[in-house]
């Protein structure tokens, strides 16, 4: 009996871990890689499902919807950059927290438009697998969690082939490491820039669509994910992408203990302590290189 | 503006001491003509909503100048000043509930949590980079409010109602002596920041708001100056929440973490402008009484959308607020 909670407790965790790395994903890159600390990702996360319900309604899967929201986010996320950039980049490095305000104000804008247009209930999507169950002996997992899931070990390798293998992947490594190097080298740091904060916008855009299909969510459903989509990356280490899913899949299988065995209503708590534990212990994170 | 320079001026020549000197003490009795009009409009108004909403405005003019010393003097942003304010408020609950406690200790005890919980997220977050210690502070509202939901004691999610000790008889009532409880904090604040400002801390704060490094090798002790600057707002924070529990009779969890309380208490020094004092008192008493006079016309989330975007356009364009745009004014007019 005890062992089959365990499991269960194990199992939805390693599942809900997935999603959190899916959210975190975007995040890896554009507070990781760039050193942008977009505490808005969470509130471009919930757009992202929004716009996944409304293709919904009108009888589109909401992941494979999300491929071409991607793309426009992609778009949106470069425009959004661009804005920031002329503001912030040039001012230099002390203004970081003048920076954090900025996105501060504009995950408020954009919450508040959403809940202008939406109104504050919660929204949910239409899909054929809610409700049923994948049996595997004792464990029992709902498709609604299982699909979703699956969605982050895909963007995850996506996301580390392109920064391993390809040209412009490279070049974002090489941005994050030494921006003056690569201006040498012939590239441009602000486009290489704008691309790569672009890829963060656009993975908001699936892992919205992969975070809806779990339950349903309302505007404000990015704040609860804030601390755990940084408490995500912090603890992967900043800028490890392979680090992000397992980081994840760690908080996930935490909280979902902690949920099992303890009450479900400390679990919001747990990524906030690890978030705390690895600053004040080891801030350089699982996977992470000393900073 | 001018005012000040004339009476300064007056006073310099009358008394012929140092401009320094002279400021403080017409800033001395600035404080103290406050207190007075508080007291004396007290006595004089006689509609409610007045000390109903003149609370909620002076309590942000508190909250605003709390968060200031550390966001702005520092320039470490706190964005979560409401786990300070919730936890003030629910110290105070818990000592109304389980002992009857007067005002005073209620404050005491309030300023005493928020320090240590300003001095524990400070110590754990501050030593790796400024980043980390913001967005700790947004997790920080969310844990906060997960802890009180928890205990039951406190009424966990739905609420508490209390019965805290009646306003002593001189004072006219309770929501006139609530507001003159309030006028005094945010008057002592106001104080205790000014005096930051212009002590060896101010100028620490400045020097490491600044370049950290540059501070360090300067011989600042910039990690303990910091840890101060946490415990210290973290303190102001928790006190300014306190009264709320005599004031309102009935808390929860929504209240006493809500995000506007937040985003106002960042936006308000942030739209004021953020290195003296007088910002946060003229970006509180400026925002506040628009939101109070527009919360009978406008909806809350319109009132919301208002100032995020009135906050983006001071960050991006004033990053200094309306102290700094009439500085540059006046400096133009001057040259």
């Amino acid at each position: 009996m005890i062992l089959e909670l365990l499991a269960n407790a194990i199992s939805t965790g390693v599942l809900l871990g997935c999603i959190y790395a899916a959210l975190a994903l975007g995040l890896a890159v554009s507070f990781g890689l760039l050193h942008i600390p977009n505490i808005a990702h969470p509130v471009f996360v919930v757009t992202g499902a929004f716009a996944a319900t409304v293709f919904n309604a009108m009888g589109f899967d909401p992941l494979l919807v999300s491929l071409p929201l991607a793309l426009v986010f992609y778009g949106a996320g470069i425009a959004f950059f661009e804005f920031y950039s002329r503001i912030y980049e040039k001012r230099g490095e002390s203004d970081t927290m003048q920076a954090l305000t900025l996105f501060f104000g504009v995950s408020l804008v954009i919450e508040t438009v959403l809940v202008m247009q939406f109104g504050a209930d919660q929204r949910s999507t239409d899909v054929d697998y809610v409700g049923q169950s994948l049996t595997l002996g004792p464990v029992v997992m709902p498709y609604r969690l299982l699909i979703p899931a699956l969605v982050a070990p895909v963007m995850v390798t996506a996301l580390w082939l392109y920064l391993k293998y390809t040209y412009a992947g490279i070049a974002i490594r090489a941005v994050a490491h030494d921006e003056r190097a690569l201006s040498v080298s012939g590239i441009d740091p602000g486009w290489i820039k704008r691309h790569a904060f672009g890829i963060a916008a656009a993975t908001a855009a699936i892992s919205g669509a992969a975070l809806v299909i779990v339950g349903p969510i309302d505007p404000f459903a990015g704040r609860m994910q804030i601390g755990r989509a940084f408490a995500v990356v912090i603890l992967a280490g900043m800028g490890s992408i392979p680090g992000t899913l397992a980081a994840g899949i760690l908080i996930g299988v935490t909280e979902a203990l902690v949920g099992a065995f303890g009450s479900p209503s400390w679990a919001p708590a747990v990524a906030f302590t690890m978030l705390l534990a690895t600053l004040a212990f080891k801030p350089s994170g699982l996977f992470g290189a000393a900073r | 503006m001018s005012l000040r320079e004339n009476a300064m001026d007056w006073a310099v020549r009358r008394t012929g001491r140092t401009p320094r000197a002279t400021r403080s003490l017409v800033f001395a009795l600035g404080c103290l003509a406050v207190l007075a009009l508080g007291v004396v409009l007290t006595r004089m108004v006689d509609n409610p909503y007045v000390f109903f909403a003149g609370y909620v405005v002076i309590q942000y003019v508190a909250l605003a100048t709390g968060w200031n010393v550390l966001g702005g003097y520092a320039g470490y942003i706190n964005f979560g000043p409401t786990a300070f304010y919730g936890v003030g408020v629910y110290m105070a609950a818990f000592l109304v509930k389980a002992m009857g406690a007067p005002l005073p200790v209620a404050i005491a005890a309030a300023g005493v949590a928020g320090a240590l919980l300003g001095l524990a997220m400070g110590w754990m977050t501050l030593r790796v980079q400024g980043v980390y210690f913001a967005i700790a502070t947004i997790a920080l509202v969310v844990m906060a409010e997960t802890v009180i939901h928890n205990i039951d004691y406190l009424g966990g999610a739905s609420g508490l109602a209390l019965m805290p000790p009646q306003a002593p008889a001189w004072a006219g009532g309770q929501p006139q002596f609530m507001l003159m409880v309030m006028l005094a904090i945010a008057v002592a604040f106001v104080a205790l920041a000014r005096w930051i400002e212009i002590s060896a801390m101010g100028r620490g704060l400045r020097a490491l708001k600044a370049s950290e490094i540059a501070a360090e090798c300067a011989g600042v002790p910039t990690f303990r100056l910091k840890l101060i600057a946490c415990a210290v707002s973290g303190a102001m924070l928790a006190i300014a929440g306190a009264p709320y529990v005599y004031y309102a009779s009935f808390i929860e969890p929504g209240t006493a973490f809500s995000l506007a309380l937040s985003l106002n208490a960042i936006a308000m020094p942030l739209i004021g402008g953020k290195r003296s004092w007088v910002g946060p008192v003229i970006g509180a008493l400026l925002l506040a009484t628009v939101q109070q006079a527009a919360s009978v016309t406008i909806s809350s989330e319109l009132n919301i959308l208002v100032v995020g975007v009135v906050l983006i356009l001071f960050v991006a364009v004033a990053p200094d607020g309306i102290v700094g745009i009439v500085e540059k004014l006046t400096r133009r007019r001057g040259a």
